[in-house]
């Protein structure tokens, strides 16, 4: 089996893994990291959205062999020192959830979107996180979290 | 689903990914993964090897060659949407490309992936074809230049041979006065054309000089609209235009699925084609 060495969430890890098993799988199975959900068969929802060397990517339509000598960020490496990353905070304050199962997929991408543009309009939220779908359809309270969370990271990188 | 048993061979070099694909005939190229891998995890399926190119140099960048674009098969759609080069020289592929899947896929997908998968609901192959792209691919028997018309053969279905790769495609410049547009119908943000319209339009005082058409899903391959091309050759912009694209479903087999039926399809073909046109007319 091939042999494997990624870093999750600041940590390295050596892996012999199958070539079939998906980097999702690798995640949540392997290492843990059961914060990163699977929520379709099809690379539609984006459930599983985590970033792949500072890129999202949907961790089902990713090998972990492709992922060989890759840094990933999930959803559980946000947080620094017991505190909420800040587009998690503005997600909670928000209350850009209903069942939260899109949840994860949601802040990757919104963290990714503002890699590009740190002051998103509505519809470049609306157009940058295309590829997550919300099944409770509660996109409002989502667009107007990343809005905030978009805020509150644009004032830590002012106020040092 | 969890895919069905492969071997995985990352492949150190060109040469050695073509002989790993000569050599066994069932072994299919991994790209990105975008498209094969949702295949693989819904068992559509059974390759028994995958030959892993990602990371190839020799099939990656875009690069500038004077009179064309070269654009590496293994180029993400995020880099070819993101590139000088392509912006300024091929604008319709890099208008097209921020307009397939979303962001995440875009950061994986490829250029080459995409077109090699001759899915004809794909955004790009209409394009490269409007284009007259050529194909560049490399097999144990050397180097071989497809062009963009003989690439498309059947519904998921290349010109590419057992064993063949394709390493990039060669996008020629079109020059000063072209205007370009895609307009995709579809149902929701991140999915497939329903129908598609690439178009490339020429203008000189105010009439077409030449139009370039290509169609996504209007048949088991990108087609060109060639009888609209011939009607629009020195038409001034005005009812002439929306009259040419009238034919804009003729000599199409457009496919029968749950978003629409053939005649819809033919409708959609001829509204989008006018717009498209009207676009590109319009653009600089």
């Amino acid at each position: 089996m091939p042999r494997i060495a990624v870093t999750v969430d600041g940590v390295k890890y050596e892996e012999e893994v199958e070539p079939r098993l998906l980097l999702v799988h690798l995640l949540r199975e392997r290492l843990g990291k059961t914060g990163t959900p699977v929520g379709c068969d099809t690379s539609n929802c984006g459930a599983c959205t985590v970033m792949l060397d500072g890129k999202s990517v949907k961790s089902c339509s990713v090998l972990a062999v492709q992922a060989d000598g890759c840094d990933i960020v999930t959803i559980e490496g946000l947080g620094a020192n017991g505190s909420m990353h800040p587009m998690q905070q503005a997600f909670h304050e928000e209350h850009a959830l209903q069942c939260g199962y899109c949840t994860p997929g949601m802040v990757m991408a919104a963290i990714d979107l503002l890699r590009d543009n740190p002051d998103p309009s509505e519809d470049a939220i609306r157009e940058g996180l295309e590829g997550n779908l919300c099944r409770c359809t509660g996109y409002c309270n989502i667009v107007r979290a990343v809005r905030r969370g978009a805020q509150e990271m644009g004032q830590a990188v002012r106020t040092p | 689903m969890i895919p069905a048993q492969f071997d995985y061979v990352r492949a150190g070099s060109l040469g050695e990914a073509v002989q790993e694909l000569a050599a066994d005939e069932d072994a299919k190229v991994l790209a990105g993964g975008q498209s094969l891998l949702p295949l693989l995890r819904l068992r559509l399926a059974y390759p028994s090897k995958l030959v892993d190119v990602g990371r190839l140099p020799e099939l990656t960048g875009v690069h500038d060659r004077g009179d064309h674009v070269f654009i590496g098969a293994m180029a993400t759609h995020d880099e070819v949407m993101r590139s000088g080069v392509v912006n300024a020289d091929c604008p319709l592929v890099a208008l097209t490309t921020t307009k397939v899947a979303d962001p995440a896929v875009r950061h994986r997908g490829t250029f080459g992936g995409s077109l090699a998968h001759c899915d004809p609901a794909g955004d790009l192959p209409a394009v490269v074809l409007a284009l007259e792209g050529v194909f560049v691919t490399r097999s144990p028997e050397g180097e071989r230049e497809i062009p963009a018309a003989e690439f498309f053969v059947d519904y998921l279905e290349s010109a590419l041979r057992p064993g063949e790769i394709l390493v990039g495609v060669r996008i020629p410049k079109l020059g000063a006065g072209w205007g370009y547009h895609y307009e995709k119908f579809h149902r929701t943000a991140q999915s497939w054309a329903i129908v598609g319209v690439a178009a490339a339009v020429k203008r000189s005082n105010g009439a077409i000089e030449e139009a370039r058409i290509g169609l996504t899903n209007m048949g088991p391959t990108p087609v060109r609209a060639r009888a609209v091309e011939t009607a629009l050759r020195g038409v001034q912009l005005g009812d002439q235009v929306r009259q040419a694209c009238e034919e804009a479903a003729a000599d199409t087999s457009p496919p029968s699925d749950l978003h629409a039926q053939p005649d819809y399809r033919r409708h959609l073909a001829r509204v989008l084609t006018h717009r498209a046109i009207l676009n590109a007319a319009g653009s600089p």
